[in-house]
């Protein structure tokens, strides 16, 4: 049984021009100690489906099973519950952390929620945590402003464990910072996750970024899975149109072997009230009067699906 | 083709604040040659923008202060320009393309109009003539001419850093600096603008120094680097050099930090600690302390520019060599 399991997961946004589907009939399964790669444009829903999977924001409709519970609609209770299981990294390291509470004050928020550990027990635990993930004892009082952008982001990653959780939804850990430090950070989550046998939701648009750390990769586009796959499947084999043009669009740092560029034209469309279609079709240089009908996930290998009528064509 | 147009000699530039001198540009010297795209990469903090700001003279004076070298465009010395023979350069001969397309637009002006004000500026033509050119412009970078009277907020972001670089080369400029143009766009979007400005500095003849910390772009757009830390360049040579030979030990580590899509290992090899405080810069080479390979003697002696392979420049000392 796989630990988290969502099924036919959607959310819609209520607007002035419509509903905005944000995140439309999703479904997959994440097993411990594996990632998900979730990778697709500005827009494409995947920041909305990260927090919709933990219950940040409410279901529109759909199944959420952890541990084979079902958590789609959990009471008060079941939410806490919930929560010690299941954290999230964000994006802005400037942004997720409260500038007025310290390192260790941070750190120590959850533990304190949580209300197990006696305050010793929690200063304890925090020392712990701040050298997993490598940030020395004299930050212990420092404040946010203080630290740069990869210290805070180490900040966000201690604050994540802290509970101990078995799944945590990344949400573009490291776009903010430089490659380097970019570097320290993958590494630092990857060895936590063979230490703990952690589960990552790893949202992201950098490609290169999640080849590396992924098992599997899911594409998405304006709220719909178009493709899922193995990581070297689906870098090696992409059915979708989108998905290959995406991978064409990756900037290589080599000079040679540089492939040709599959140029997009135009840009997302708007994912208010869309036609029933493929909603890529707009954009695709292999459209065709039949795309203009609902696209069904198939699976033409084991493991690699794709919602194209035209995959098996081109 | 190997006319200079662009000589920066010694330049050094730190903001001055209350409490601390920021070391911004540390002795930079670099030449740009006709119809040349140069990329300048680094990370946050290395001084890439203000190097740009400072040929703009955008720089805010305070807290900014120039403390010496030149900066020759056209083999006349930028810095002892008057503001007013500086105004004429600005947006006609050197133009700037900004990080953030969302933020150097005006808000409630058409952006067809945003850029016809920068062709009436900088040419005697009418404004019904500023107003086809503007038009010719948009049509350039891929935008229908109809949407002249539209406002920035009704493009999306890739359009609208479309409507900067038409802007930009506007008055044909002959060096344009493009500040980080693409790294607010998704990888789609990017590659569009990317061929944009390809085709567009090819018509024009433009030389192109382009500020980036993504070497995959560089790679894609560049003829020649500069590979800048702490203020200084580090390593310069040219495309080929840099990515075939690359020398310096911030170069291999900025090329082993990323994670590559043949790759195998199962750990990326990130350069270790953080950049220097710039207003405490490390003795001897800045990069000692983070650095793999280093020897006593780096940490006392700042190393030399050496020439390692003609037009190859290596800020460090030779291997074994001491």
């Amino acid at each position: 049984m796989a630990m988290l399991e969502v099924r036919n997961l959607k959310k819609y946004f209520k607007n002035k021009a419509g509903m905005l589907h944000a995140v439309d009939d999703i479904s997959f399964t994440l097993d411990e100690h594996k990632t998900l790669g979730v990778v697709g444009e500005s827009g494409c829903g995947k920041t909305t489906l990260g927090r919709t999977v933990l219950h940040l924001i409410d279901i529109t409709d759909g199944q959420v099973f952890f541990d084979g519970k079902d958590v789609s609609n959990p009471s008060k209770k079941e939410l806490d519950d919930m929560r010690l299981n299941m954290q999230i990294i964000f994006q802005d390291p400037y942004a997720s952390l409260n500038p007025r509470m310290s390192v260790s004050e941070t750190i120590m928020e959850p533990l304190k929620i949580e209300g197990r550990l006696s305050k010793a027990e929690m200063r304890a635990e925090v020392k712990q945590l701040m050298d997993t993930v490598g940030l020395a004892d004299r930050f212990e009082n420092s404040y946010p402003h203080e630290l740069d952008g990869g210290r805070r982001q180490r900040i966000g990653v201690a604050r994540a464990l802290a509970l101990k959780p078995k799944f945590i939804v990344c949400d573009e850990p490291v776009s903010a910072l430089d490659v380097s430090i970019q570097a320290q950070i993958i590494n630092l989550m990857l060895d936590l996750q063979e230490e703990r046998g952690l589960a990552y939701m790893f949202v992201t648009h950098d490609l290169s970024v999640v080849k590396y750390i992924s098992d599997d990769i899911m594409v998405m586009y304006l709220g719909q899975m178009v493709e899922k796959a193995p990581s070297d499947e689906l870098f090696q084999n992409p059915m979708h149109p989108y998905t290959q043009a995406l991978l064409s669009a990756i900037p290589i740092p080599s000079i040679h072997n540089r492939r040709e560029r599959i140029i997009m034209q135009g840009e997302l469309t708007s994912p208010i009230n869309p036609k029933p279609g493929c909603r890529f079709m707009d954009r695709c240089r292999h459209a065709a009067p039949e795309c203009v009908e609902a696209q069904v996930l198939e699976e033409p290998s084991p493991s690699h699906f794709v919602a194209c009528c035209r995959s098996n064509k081109i | 083709m190997d006319e200079n147009i662009l000589e920066i000699n010694d330049l050094v530039v730190e903001y001055h604040t209350d409490d601390a001198v920021i070391h911004a540009v540390n002795g930079l010297n670099l030449t740009v040659k006709r119809k040349e795209t140069i990329g300048l990469v680094g990370e946050t903090g290395a001084g890439k923008t203000t190097i740009a700001r400072a040929i703009m003279r955008i720089l805010q004076t305070p807290p900014a202060k120039f403390c010496g070298g030149t900066i020759l465009f056209e083999g006349q010395d930028i810095m002892k320009m008057t503001e007013q023979q500086m105004r004429k350069i600005r947006g006609d001969k050197i133009a700037m393309i900004f990080q953030d397309p969302m933020t150097a637009l005006n808000p409630i002006e058409k952006v067809g109009y945003q850029i016809a004000e920068a062709i009436g500026l900088h040419n005697k033509v009418s404004r019904a003539e500023a107003e086809i050119k503007a038009c010719d412009m948009l049509e350039m970078v891929g935008i229908r001419s109809e949407r002249y009277s539209e406002f920035p907020h009704q493009f999306s972001g890739g359009m609208k850093q479309r409507v900067v670089i038409a802007m930009a080369l506007a008055c044909n400029p002959i060096l344009l600096l493009a500040d980080e143009p693409t790294t607010a766009l998704d990888v789609t979007i990017q590659a569009q603008v990317l061929e944009v400005m390809k085709s567009l500095k090819e018509k024009l003849d433009t030389s192109v120094i382009m500020i980036t910390h993504d070497l995959g772009v560089v790679a894609d757009i560049c003829d020649s680097v500069a590979v800048v830390y702490a203020g200084e360049i580090v390593e310069y040579g040219t495309l080929e050099q840099i990515f075939d030979y690359p020398t310096h030990p911030y170069t291999l580590g900025l090329f082993n930090s990323l994670p590559k899509l043949d790759m195998t290992e199962p750990r990326l090899k990130p350069i270790k600690g953080l950049m220097p405080d710039p207003t405490n810069l490390p003795q001897g080479c800045k990069f000692h302390d983070r650095c793999p390979d280093a020897t006593e003697q780096c940490a006392i002696d700042p190393p030399g520019m050496a020439e390692i392979a003609p037009g190859h420049l290596v800020k460090c000392f030779p291997k074994g060599g001491e």
